[in-house]
């Protein structure tokens, strides 16, 4: 499936990139996740601490081991700074 | 009808708020609350606010739905901004207003945690020495737990 893959704040930094289409069979969050790690190390840093990620699909907050199925925007980001 | 605002623009909390109550009717209670930009170490010349439009409008009007179910509201006002701002400046503003003082503050309070936590803004401290991050604090998504 074809995914629209968003990163924001430290993330977006670490990673280079703002947005990117993707093409996976990942099935959950978590699945996604490791196949990003393993594609390139400035991923893999981006990822190397996961209680500091958090991770929307669709516009909507969930958890790792949500599934990717009908989804088509994941985002991830670090906890959220408003007020 | 709840209003929120995501936008770049500033703006003045006090015609805002004068916006606001003008428009109410039969409430006996008015709250409202302004987020302002603080140079707490002294050396920050302006604060960066990323988000995520689209979610962030979607997340805002999921806590004033909130709000709304909880307490009894005539009206809820959330304008946030993003880009950058300057020290001093508005960051945000909610206000509410409800027949009495007790769920208009409630909801006030409610409205601000939720925001803190749930909405995606990220804040970014710009410094003479450069540019970090401002961490989420375990004290925020603590608050959230009152709830």
């Amino acid at each position: 499936m074809k995914l629209d893959v968003l990163y924001f704040a430290w993330l977006r930094e670490r990673i280079g990139l703002g947005r990117e289409q993707i093409e996976t069979d990942a099935a959950t969050v978590a699945d996604l996740v490791a196949e990003l790690r393993a594609r390139e190390d400035r991923y893999d840093l981006a990822f190397s601490d996961m209680a500091s990620v958090r991770v929307a699909i669709d516009q909507d907050l969930t958890t790792l081991d949500a599934s990717l199925e009908g989804a088509r925007e994941v985002a991830f980001f670090p906890p959220m700074t408003g007020g | 009808m709840p209003i929120t605002r995501v936008q770049a623009e500033q703006f003045d909390p006090g015609a805002e708020l004068n916006r606001f109550t003008e428009a109410q009717s039969d409430m006996g209670a008015i709250v409202s609350f302004s987020g302002i930009v603080r140079d707490v170490t002294g050396g920050l010349s302006s604060l960066e606010i990323e988000h995520y439009p689209g979610m962030t409008e979607r997340a805002i009007s999921a806590i004033v739905d909130e709000a709304a179910a909880r307490w009894s509201l005539g009206d809820a006002l959330v304008i946030h901004r993003y880009g950058p701002i300057a020290v001093g400046a508005p960051i945000m503003m909610v206000a509410t207003s409800a027949p009495h003082r007790v769920d208009a503050f409630a909801a006030a309070e409610f409205l601000m945690d939720y925001l803190k936590s749930r909405a995606p803004f990220w804040k970014k401290e710009i410094t003479r020495e450069g540019a970090a991050w401002v961490a989420a604090k375990d004290a925020d998504e603590d608050a959230l737990k009152r709830w």
